[in-house]
């Protein structure tokens, strides 16, 4: 490498760059066989990757004070997109996109990075161990969205963004005694939620969990399939391009939320401790970041941005392999679809701006 | 940015939290893999087993039927190709709207639909079912271009067993038909039927169900989620069934029917020397081919009410009074007994047994004068064999006659032969609970009375004396063909058996009175001998339906139909070299020689001339052998 593309490319985090080059290897050949082999599905997506990496190197030059300023901006102006994809949103069954003419994007997607953001902002005006007015400011700020997105209805990226929020609120050191409140107010809220909030379909799908083989052609059609193919992919998998139940169509949505069915049928087990290691290593690489940050809004923004970046994974993971309920949650990096990706190369591009700023010791 | 007041508790309390976090983290991850784990290498037989079941399938292959042939190899039962519609009732979205349309578009009846509506009903709805039959080129046409309006509903070719003479032979080969959900479960236990929609249910095809069969074979495909094959995995190709191929002529089988055109009868033809069944009609006959697909409940109750009873096999079920024909049989156990042919009795028209008023009279009112054992066969004297029945008594009559075949089932290769009736004093005491009179024992020596004989058993017994003495068992599968290595297996021959009388003459004795039926001057089939060029013997029979009182004379023009009595006649010929053994019984159709002997004339007329072309010349002309 040269002095001069070094001091181009200064501004990333190898650990973290080499981690997620080596995710997003790992999907594009994994999604080259769930496609059933379409180059060009093959050849958008890496359009998008290449949007991303760029999206996140041009996040990663920003100065993290600026970034800060610009979250409260983008979180206005996901707000009202949110509320505008009520309106004119497209999508099937639920309303989750919103038509730019060029390109199609869920709003939602943006509060996954800038709730975090705003929460952290929030939390951070004043020394941590938030006070009465931070402390309902910040989780005002993390409702609105969680409805707005919950009225699409997409419970699943509401739970996540709440999750995010969640994460904040922990890492800035709120009482034990605020989180067992919370705990306890969850669970009085959690009968009313299943009555008044819960559609039907999103019933089933968690009652499924309970006995997935209630119903093998209906309900729990998606898990089971999905479990099927994990399941007898054994210890070594049946190898790339011979999953019977990826490459005949069995498993639902195999290029997008359930992706990993196609790894862990064609990788096995030995595939998904590949990847958990990999991801895990992206996110102890954001955890050192934050720990090594010097201030109080980059530590914590980095810490929850790694955290939330290992919740997707787990519930992802968890969902297809038949331990949480089937929310559409990709799988970070490797699942097909534009919007995610960027938001999450985004997310690394800000850890990577907190990086530059730390001084080597 | 600065560092703020509160930077160090800050910094305390977050990387307290990070590393609590991170711990939950590292729980978390450990929960996915043991998830993963469990599922990968505890489950992992159970799911690899689901799915194998997901994608592999496997697709029954049905063998194809085995023909049945004549001698000749004319074709008496194959298959045709027919378009046939399927139906899956589970991918109908609306089965009602579907057949409402479909009946439309090919003009099926309200009938029909209300019958396949049941059908349909009745059955499991993942299960394909046949919803028509054999469609007509127009019909098909129509439907394959309406296709896509029903989706469920296929066109699809199939083979269907056909029958190119039907009635003609329905009562050998029978018929078959659609196996039933019921009977599926119980015929299919070994997977021998997969792919197999069809099943003998009578005749041939039944008795020789497991050779016609064949083996299915099984496809193994690989199917995706939606149900289409996407590559054939593996394949063992079914075995067809084996051609039969029967001893039948199908010539003398159609002259047979023909001859019993208008009448209600059975003609039962054999090769003595072999027991292959030359001809076995029965008349009036039905159309198998009707069956096949299932017969419409209006056709069926049309022929299962029918006062002709055409469903009914005479050949085999029919049992009738063997009547004067049994007194052939009669004199062989009189030899046997001391009773020779020379031994004269007086016929004064009557008989009667000691200390008895009741006259048994003979058919000639007048009667026979003075006969013997040629004279009494010839004129057919009943005198002569009431005397003879009751010297020998029921004890010597019954086991003498239940020696050639009396009383027993032939054997002969279909299924469900009746086995006639000899009777005794145990049966008589079991059946009727009266003890057996004397009067029973002479009913018995012309053939009346208890005693009962199906067409196939007269020709049995009547092979019996063309072979002298050499009992054969009918049969009609000659040999067995592999139709792909067209590798032939003739049927081992069935059982014969010597029945040795004392003396080899006494079946000579009794051949050349039955030849006296025929060409002698007084004989009751003499009317047969003109223009006739080989020889013959024979011998008449009329079995009454009702009892005829002493006093009363029965009069065949004014008596009812249903009430005449039935016409009978055996016979064989050439009778140096005998090619043929016959058996004809005509219902209600009067007298022996009047109506079943011409029958027997024309059936062995046609097969000796027409068929085998032998080269005999009239009998009165015949040259001596040269040696």
């Amino acid at each position: 490498m040269t002095a001069e593309t070094k001091t181009i490319f200064s501004s990333l985090d190898y650990p973290l760059l080499s981690g997620i080059l080596l995710i997003c290897g790992l999907g594009l050949i994994t999604l080259y066989s769930a496609s059933g082999e379409d180059v060009d599905l093959l050849i958008k997506h890496s359009w998008r990757l290449a949007f991303a990496f760029a999206a996140m190197y041009i996040v990663s030059l920003m100065p993290i004070s600026v970034l800060s300023r610009l979250s409260v901006l983008v979180y206005s102006a996901g707000i009202v997109l949110l509320v505008l994809v009520l309106i004119v949103g497209v999508g099937k069954g639920a309303q989750r996109w919103i038509n730019l003419g060029i390109l199609q994007f869920q709003p939602s997607e943006i509060m996954k990075i800038s709730v975090p953001m705003i929460t952290v902002w929030i939390l951070t005006k004043y020394p941590l161990m938030p006070r009465k007015i931070t402390f309902f400011l910040a989780v005002l700020a993390i409702a609105v969205p969680c409805v707005l997105v919950g009225l699409q209805p997409d419970l699943g990226t509401a739970l996540l963004i709440a999750a995010s929020g969640a994460i904040v609120f922990f890492l800035s050191g709120i009482s034990w005694k605020a989180i067992l409140g919370l705990l306890a107010a969850g669970t009085a809220l959690a009968p009313l939620i299943w009555n008044l909030v819960l559609y039907d379909y999103q019933k089933e799908r968690i009652l499924t969990l309970f006995d997935p083989w209630s119903d093998p052609l209906g309900t729990s059609y998606h898990a089971m399939q999905s479990m099927i193919a994990i399941g007898s992919g054994g210890l070594r998998g049946k190898g790339w391009l011979s999953g019977t139940q990826s490459q005949l169509e069995f498993i639902p949505e195999r290029s997008t939320d359930f992706i990993f069915s196609v790894m862990g049928e064609e990788f096995g087990l030995g595939g998904f401790i590949l990847l958990m290691v990999i991801y895990l290593m992206l996110v102890v690489r954001g955890a050192w970041i934050g720990i090594l940050a010097e201030d109080t809004y980059s530590k914590l923004l980095a810490g929850c941005l790694s955290f939330t970046f290992f919740t997707y994974v787990f519930v992802n993971i968890g969902m297809v392999s038949g331990m949480l309920p089937v929310v559409g949650i990709p799988l970070p990096l490797i699942s097909y679809g534009g919007t995610s990706i960027a938001t999450l190369m985004v997310g690394f591009g800000i850890l990577m701006s907190i990086s530059r700023n730390i001084k080597p010791q | 940015m600065a560092v703020s007041r509160g930077y160090e508790i800050d910094k305390y309390v977050l990387e307290q939290r990070f590393m609590l976090v991170l711990m939950l983290i590292v729980l978390l991850s450990f929960l996915l893999f043991v998830r993963i784990a469990y599922l990968q290498i505890v489950q992992h037989d159970r799911f690899e087993q689901m799915s194998r079941k997901n994608h592999v399938d496997s697709v029954p292959l049905a063998p194809v039927r085995g023909l049945i042939v004549d001698r000749n190899n004319q074709i008496l039962a194959h298959n045709v190709r027919v378009f046939n519609l399927e139906v899956l009732p589970d991918k109908v979205p609306d089965l009602e709207k579907s057949l409402r349309e479909l009946s439309h578009l090919v003009e099926l009846t309200p009938e029909d639909l209300e019958a396949l509506k049941k059908m349909l009903e009745s059955r499991p709805s993942f299960e394909r079912q046949t919803l028509m039959a054999n469609l007509t080129d127009e019909q098909a046409t129509v439907f394959a271009v309406n296709q896509h309006r029903f989706p469920g509903i296929e066109l699809k070719v199939g083979l269907q067993r056909d029958y190119p003479f039907g009635a003609l032979t329905a009562h050998i080969v029978g018929y078959v038909g659609r196996i039933s959900h019921d009977d599926r479960k119980l015929v299919n236990q070994g997977g021998e039927y997969d792919g197999i929609s069809h099943i003998g249910k009578i005749g041939l095809e039944s008795e020789y169900e497991k050779i016609l069969k064949g083996s299915p074979g099984h496809s193994q495909v690989e199917m995706n989620a939606h149900g289409q094959i996407v590559r054939q995995i593996k394949q063992d190709l079914p075995s067809s069934g084996q051609t039969l191929h029967l001893s039948l002529d199908l010539m003398l089988q159609k002259e047979s029917m023909d001859a019993l055109e208008g009448h209600e009868g059975a003609v039962v033809a054999i090769e003595p020397k072999t027991g292959q069944v030359l001809a076995l009609a029965s008349a009036p006959t039905y159309d198998p081919n009707l069956f096949v697909n299932g017969i419409s409940q209006a056709q069926y109750s049309e022929l299962n009410t029918s006062k002709l009873k055409p469903l009914f096999n005479r050949s085999i079920y029919g049992q009738y009074a063997p009547g004067s024909t049994i007194k052939a049989f009669i004199s062989l156990v009189g030899l046997e007994h001391g009773f020779s042919h020379e031994r004269t009795v007086l016929c004064p028209g009557w008989f009667s047994v000691p200390n008895n008023e009741r006259r048994y009279r003979c058919w000639a009112r007048s009667g026979h004068g003075l006969v013997d054992g040629h004279s009494s066969i010839e004129q057919s004297c009943d005198v002569y064999f009431y005397d003879l029945a009751f010297r020998l008594g029921i004890e010597r009559l019954q086991k003498g006659l239940a020696r050639f075949g009396f009383g027993k089932k032939t054997g002969i290769d279909l299924p469900s032969e009746r086995s006639g009736l000899l009777p005794n004093k145990q049966w008589k005491q079991k059946a009727h609970h009266q003890p057996w009179f004397p009067g029973d024992t002479v009913n018995s020596g012309v053939g009346q009375g208890y005693m009962l004989m199906t067409p196939v058993q007269l020709a049995s017994i009547t092979a019996v004396l063309a072979n002298r003495g050499m009992a054969v068992t009918p049969r009609l599968l000659q040999m067995t063909e592999n139709p792909v290595t067209r590798q032939q297996e003739s049927t081992p021959l069935a059982a014969q058996e010597n029945i040795d009388l004392q003396q080899v003459e006494f079946y000579d004795q009794v051949i050349e009175s039955m030849r006296r039926v025929v060409h002698g001057v007084r004989g009751t089939a003499s009317s047969l001998k003109t223009g006739i060029r080989y020889e013959m013997a024979g011998k008449t029979g009329t079995a009454q339906v009702v009892g005829i009182k002493p006093d009363e004379t029965y009069d065949e023009e004014n008596t009812p139909k249903e009430l005449r009595d039935h016409s009978l006649f055996i016979g064989f010929a050439p009778l140096d070299d005998p090619q043929i053994a016959i058996a004809v019984v005509v219902e209600h159709g009067g007298s022996g020689g009047k109506v079943a002997a011409p029958i027997a004339r024309r059936l062995i007329d046609y097969y000796l001339l027409e068929r085998l072309k032998i080269d005999v010349p009239d009998h009165d002309a015949r040259p001596v052998q040269e040696t």
